[in-house]
């Protein structure tokens, strides 16, 4: 069993609420992936808008989980600023903490992540902070308050899947203790079941599923692959092997 | 008073945060959150929240994340 934050998922897939062609998509796809958690935004909306208000609807109508996030900040200041902002809209003190360091790739910035989860968690968030695979600056998070990491998989929206295998492997090995979600990158099943299988908690997908040509099937897909990806991370994959090995026995062999 | 909204000028009689949401036509049911000048402003302060010449006002609702 994993806790989040003292909280048991009904599922190890998180999905992304935003780019689907429709809301009814969007719902149909919530429902197929059997999602533990949604991930939900802020934006500005003009008065006698409702477009915010009936998202919201929706969201409350799927009955799972949500977990509000700071995309598109830059700074400490506009992170905190954004979460606190989160917490009263959508009622709760959960967070995925982003703050982007680079644009071309979106890569965390660590340093203004680690004081924000700081500042965050004295504040009483619970901070899921989306990380560089980066062994220290993971250390620095735990130390601020984090008690969840959740390292990329490869820059949001690319789809190239585990980029660093290396890097994931020795973040897990290194803190086998706390909760890890491989959060963006992904593009298809196998690269959730391959981040499963390394042993990482659970995965967090938004454009693999919001831009297939059929969302809510490559929710079902996804749903199938981190199911597969955890059972087999479970039942204890063979070690790599440079040489091959015959799998039929030789002893008893004939001699033609 | 001249104050910036959503990144927007404009020009307002309120002088609380309140007075604005209510003269900006929000609805005191829709689900929104404020800040101004950066800086969060919770629901509960928004009545005694004095707003000044030039401040930044943000109003957020839900949207779509991943």
């Amino acid at each position: 069993m994993t806790l989040f934050y003292g909280t048991e998922l009904s599922s190890r897939l998180m999905l992304g609420t935003a780019q689907y062609p429709s809301p009814e998509i969007l719902a149909d796809a919530v429902r197929r992936a059997g999602a533990g958690v949604v991930t939900v935004s802020l934006r500005r909306e003009a008065a006698g808008g409702r477009a915010g208000q009936a998202f919201w609807e929706l969201i409350r109508g799927l009955d799972v989980p949500v977990l509000p996030n700071t995309a598109g900040c830059h700074t400490v200041r506009e992170a905190v600023t954004t979460a606190q902002m989160a917490r009263e809209v959508f009622g709760t003190d959960w967070i995925k903490l982003e703050v982007i360091g680079e644009s071309d790739t979106l890569q965390p910035d660590m340093f203004a992540l680690v004081e924000a989860a700081r500042i965050l968690t004295e504040d009483g968030f619970r901070v899921f902070p989306y990380m560089t695979e980066d062994l220290v600056g993971a250390e620095r998070l735990l130390r601020a308050g984090c008690e969840v990491l959740m390292p990329w998989g490869a820059p949001i929206g690319s789809g190239k899947g585990l980029n660093n295998l290396f890097g994931l492997r020795a973040l897990r090995a290194h803190f086998p203790d706390v909760p890890m979600v491989v959060d963006a990158g992904i593009g298809v099943p196998s690269h959730a079941a391959q981040a499963m299988e390394l042993g990482y908690d659970a995965v967090l997908i938004n454009t693999a599923v919001a831009k297939a040509g059929n969302p809510a099937e490559m929710a079902r897909a996804f749903a199938m692959a981190v199911e597969a990806g955890r059972m087999a991370y479970i039942a204890d994959p063979m070690e790599e092997r440079d040489m091959a090995v015959p799998s039929t026995p030789v002893i008893g062999q004939a001699v033609l | 008073m001249q104050i910036l909204v959503n990144g927007e000028r404009h020009d307002v009689r309120a002088t609380t945060l309140n007075a604005l949401l209510d003269e900006m036509g929000y609805d005191a049911t829709t689900r929104i959150a404020t800040a101004v000048d950066g800086c969060f402003v919770a629901a509960t302060r928004r009545a005694g929240f004095a707003l000044h010449e030039g401040a930044q006002v943000e109003i957020l609702a839900p949207m779509q994340g991943g």
